[in-house]
């Protein structure tokens, strides 16, 4: 593939001057829309999670008439719900040292200093102000005994700036955010389009004007016009069929938007979450999630020993009888600084070195323990002690130490126990590392706007703010942050142009050739009366993408998976079998749709992983990595965003480089030794 | 394991359905109840048929689109789990399973076990909130101190994940304990207390318009509810609705 050396072809209108100035600078002198003629602008919004629904409240606020859609049955089922562990924010309630600048740099950092500096930095910015918000709308964060909010830690970071809610802090926040689209609901400013699914992207003239989207309920394909399209339909985790995202996560709404000429960032920008209950079976449809905010108490580790790991896998052994000196704690031998709380790349690529090297403690070799016993021991006998009982009796510390850890992750080792079928109170959890967030995603500028004039990506559809690896509780802060506080003021830069447009009209060309497209798609995808399942095709895919472009990468394995997609699609084209009708409720249509969406964006993943030749963050190339182990980045030659243009079907992409400047942070290899 | 299934078909919400029966072999005890279902519909589109339509999206009890009634229980027989999250090591080989959708005159189906449970967004968009806009311009979080036992209660209510397993459970199809978990939360909340009495007044109107019964207190809707919302939350809500109403 040959990079376009040439300037990048579209500003990415980060204003100028001092990183602390940069926001309030640009929202003092970017147009904006009067409120008697943003009742003319509508807007469409195409996801409702934490960024597609705090964005859709917050627009209709403002004036703007907003039509808001997923594919769920409900906007509440949005994927945000499922987040567990928690909420960054720079308060520095904990009076540990944060600031807007601990934060940012630790976002930098811990994306291995492959995002664009000013987006990060407003985020960090607008962080402390999420909290406030959400607290006003009635969220319940967790809350100490003096009745002010509690915090936690995260990996990669050295404070305490987490914000929960138990383990459903996602769907306390979505639940707001929710709550805040249904109050514009009923002033009649949104309206909700549930169980729609957006099927392509209506470019009039060079920008966007609308949508086509399928009613999942009756099949019916309907148009619809705005002033401008935002994307908030989050990550394509799934393309590796196994993952923790929800079932209907799909990167659908993202591809079209690339096909009409959006670019896709660091597709290959993947992460890989080190604490997931490991894989049953072949039968496995989605992977379940432990939460980061369980290595804020649990130690992870595998025997020392080989012969004790082939005692555990026969059985004859439980994690429970092995010796504290028998242990390996490598995590905490590696990388004694961090220890258990380094960020997540570096815990999953520790877990699979140890696995690898034939230490993994199930039957399939690929699991490490995560254990409490000592979290327990240490929390039953501060409660002894503070309650005034006997420290010394350890039954009576072990049962006060459960108390404290069940309150603070009871669900949590509930949902465990229920998938596994074993007590963590009783025995270290087994865990594996899995698919969990896409850093990658539609290229986006200052704005949010895509390369489409009129298009913007928000939340974890975009590409902004984690680089190459994202921090834990980071991604429900970067959702609400662009959906609240960022691209409602934004928009308006472009909208301003737009006050004397009228409606869109959706009975022209553009729309028609656009539901065209769709139909054809749909008439083609059920012509087969036999043939492979649609899943058949999705699991083939993930094999491919786990095993050529997983936690480690090289170049003939990713040269192999780029032919190996290629020929997957072809098959599915000819062989797939979608049964049932267009014109019904058919899930299998809507999944086919997903998937062959999955099946050019899984080529794309490859070819991006292929042509970034260093290691950073998630994307680890085996070519590229220190004695010791460590990723290897190559700034000279990869300080850039790969963002990739389509340029027809079959045809090769076209990478366009966004040069990243470093301006208020030193680019350093990443210790956290 | 080896099972006979008997499943609800339904075409769509104006024709008339019945139950089917699936023979199912070779299921694995560590599978979800939703494996065990995309197991069947593989075999179903393997043989051309139509595969059966049921909701589930995250699959790991929190989304609240997965529902269904097995044999007889909205989300089956283990308590405090939603279906996604049941496994098949709760049931042995020989055993005859029964799979419905939630029935009840507020939830249409759409077809086969997929409802239509649109009525409790619209209870929702009746008075769900607090009215404050989300410019971000409020007081520092921390300005309000608020005891942790209401917090925590305040949580408790929120963790209702909208499911609907009260309603299908309640032989009075009563939304009561999803409408008062929810208002409950803002109850327990200095930041709910401006708006208590139009919410409850509009949420409990929507929700009689929307067709739900009431409550006679038989306990069904905490007893399956898979989040274990406690019945409390229906006394809350009464209380509620009398102070506005009354007081």
């Amino acid at each position: 593939m040959k990079p376009n050396d040439k300037k990048f072809p579209i500003p990415s209108r980060v204003p100028d001057g001092n990183i602390q100035n940069k926001w309030e600078k640009h929202k003092g002198t970017i147009r904006l829309v009067s409120p008697a003629n943003k009742r003319n602008i509508d807007v469409i919004v195409v996801g409702t999670g934490l960024a597609g629904a705090s964005a859709s409240a917050t627009l209709a606020e403002l004036g703007y008439n907003v039509k808001t859609f997923c594919f769920q049955d409900s906007p509440r089922r949005a994927h945000s719900i499922a987040a567990q562990g928690g909420i960054n924010a720079a308060k520095n309630y904990q009076g540990d040292g944060d600031s807007n600048y601990r934060l940012f740099y630790d976002t930098i950092k811990g994306g291995d200093y492959r995002s664009r500096e000013a987006n990060v930095y407003r985020l960090a910015e607008v962080s402390a102000n999420i909290i406030d918000q959400c607290v006003a709308q009635g969220v319940p964060f967790a809350r100490d005994y003096g009745g002010l909010l509690d915090n936690r830690s995260f990996g990669g970071v050295l404070v305490s700036r987490t914000f929960y809610a138990k383990g459903q802090t996602g769907q306390q926040l979505l639940l707001g955010a929710y709550s805040a689209l249904n109050r514009q609901i009923n002033r009649g400013k949104v309206k909700m389009y549930s169980r729609h699914e957006m099927m392509e992207l209506v470019v009039v003239e060079g920008k966007a004007r609308g949508i086509i989207t399928r009613n999942l309920v009756n099949g019916e394909i309907e148009r619809h016009g705005a002033h401008a399209v935002v994307i908030a339909s989050g990550g394509y985790g799934n393309v590796f069929y196994l993952s923790t995202n929800a079932m209907g996560s799909n990167v659908t709404a993202n591809w079209k938007i690339y096909k009409k000429g959006a670019f896709f960032a660091n597709p290959c920008f993947t992460q890989i979450h080190p604490t997931c209950i490991p894989v049953s079976g072949e039968h496995q449809s989605k992977l379940t999630l432990m939460s980061e905010s369980l290595r804020n108490d649990g130690r992870i580790w595998v025997p020392k020993h080989k012969k004790d790991v082939e005692k555990i896998r026969k059985k004859e052994l439980k994690p429970t009888e092995i010796a504290e000196q028998d242990r390996d704690y490598y995590l905490e031998r590696r990388y004694p600084a961090f220890g258990n709380l380094v960020p997540r790349d570096v815990a999953s690529r520790a877990a699979k070195e140890r696995c690898d090297a034939g230490y993994g403690v199930n039957q399939t070799g690929q699991a490490v323990y995560l254990d409490f016993a000592s979290a327990i021991y240490r929390y039953g006998k501060e409660k002894a002690t503070s309650t005034g009982q006997d420290t010394k009796n350890k039954k009576l510390i072990k049962k006060l130490g459960k108390e404290v850890i069940k309150a603070k992750y009871g669900n949590l080792f509930q949902m465990y126990e229920k998938i596994v079928d074993e007590n963590p109170y009783e025995t270290p959890m087994q865990i594996f590392p899995a698919v969990h967030y896409t850093m990658g995603g539609v290229w986006v500028d200052y704005n949010l706007m895509t390369s489409i004039p009129g298009c913007f990506t928000i939340g974890e559809a975009n590409f902004s703010d984690h680089g190459a690896n994202r921090l834990g509780a980071s991604a429900l802060m970067q959702g609400l942050a662009d959906g609240y506080f960022v691209l409602p003021y934004t928009i308006g830069d472009y909208l301003a142009d737009d006050i004397k447009t009228g409606q869109i009209d959706t009975n022209t060309k553009d729309f028609e050739e656009a539901e065209n497209n769709v139909r054809e798609f749909i008439s083609n995808i059920l012509s087969n009366d036999s043939g492979n399942s649609v899943d058949y095709y999705h699991k083939k895919l993930g094999k491919i993408m786990w095993n050529k472009c997983g936690m480690s990468r090289n170049e003939k394995d990713l040269k192999k998976a780029i032919e190996e997609i290629r020929n997957l699609r072809k098959d599915f084209y000819k062989n797939v079998f979608v049964p049932g009708e267009p014109n019904n409720y058919n899930e299998e249509l809507a999944k086919a749709g997903r998937v062959a969406d999955f099946l050019e964006l899984g080529e794309l993943f490859a070819i991006d992983a292929l042509e970034r030749q260093e290691s950073c963050g998630g994307h680890f190339r085996e070519e590229h990595q220190t004695p010791e182990g460590e990723a290897l980045r190559n700034d000279a030659e990869y300080t850039f965003v790969s963002c990739w243009e389509f340029q027809g079907k079959d045809k090769k992409p076209l990478l366009h480089k966004e040069k990243l400047i470093f301006d208020s942070i030193e680019l350093k290899s990443r210790s956290y030794k | 394991m080896d099972l006979l299934l008997k499943i609800w078909r339904q075409k769509n919400s104006t024709e008339k359905g019945g139950v089917q029966n699936y023979r199912i072999k070779n299921i694995e005890p560590d599978m979800s109840f939703l494996e065990m279902l995309d197991v069947l519909n593989q075999q179903l589109i393997n043989e051309g048929d139509d595969p059966i339509a049921f909701d589930h999206d995250c699959r790991e009890g929190i989304c609240g689109s997965c529902s269904l009634v097995i044999n007889g229980a909205p989300h089956g027989p283990d308590k405090g789990t939603t279906t996604c999250q049941l496994h098949m090591r709760k049931f042995k080989s020989g055993d005859t399973i029964y799979i419905e959708p939630f029935r009840s005159s507020s939830f249409p189906v759409i077809k086969d076990l997929v409802v239509d449970r649109s009525a409790f967004d619209r209870i929702q968009q009746a008075g769900g909130y607090v009215s404050i806009n989300t410019s971000g311009n409020t007081v520092d979080a921390n300005a309000t101190p608020i005891p942790k036992p209401d917090a925590d209660e305040a949580f408790k209510s929120a963790a209702c994940i909208g499911c609907g397993a009260c309603v299908a459970a309640c032989k009075n199809s009563s939304a009561m304990l999803f409408v008062g978990a929810k208002v409950s939360q803002y109850a327990h909340l200095p930041q709910g207390k401006v708006e208590r009495k139009e919410r409850v007044i509009n949420m409990v109107e929507q929700m009689d318009k929307e067709g739900f019964g009431s409550c006679t207190n038989t306990g069904a809707c905490e007893a399956h509810c898979p989040k274990d919302i406690s019945l409390d939350n229906i006394m809350r809500l009464n209380q509620e609705y009398l102070k506005s109403k009354i007081l």
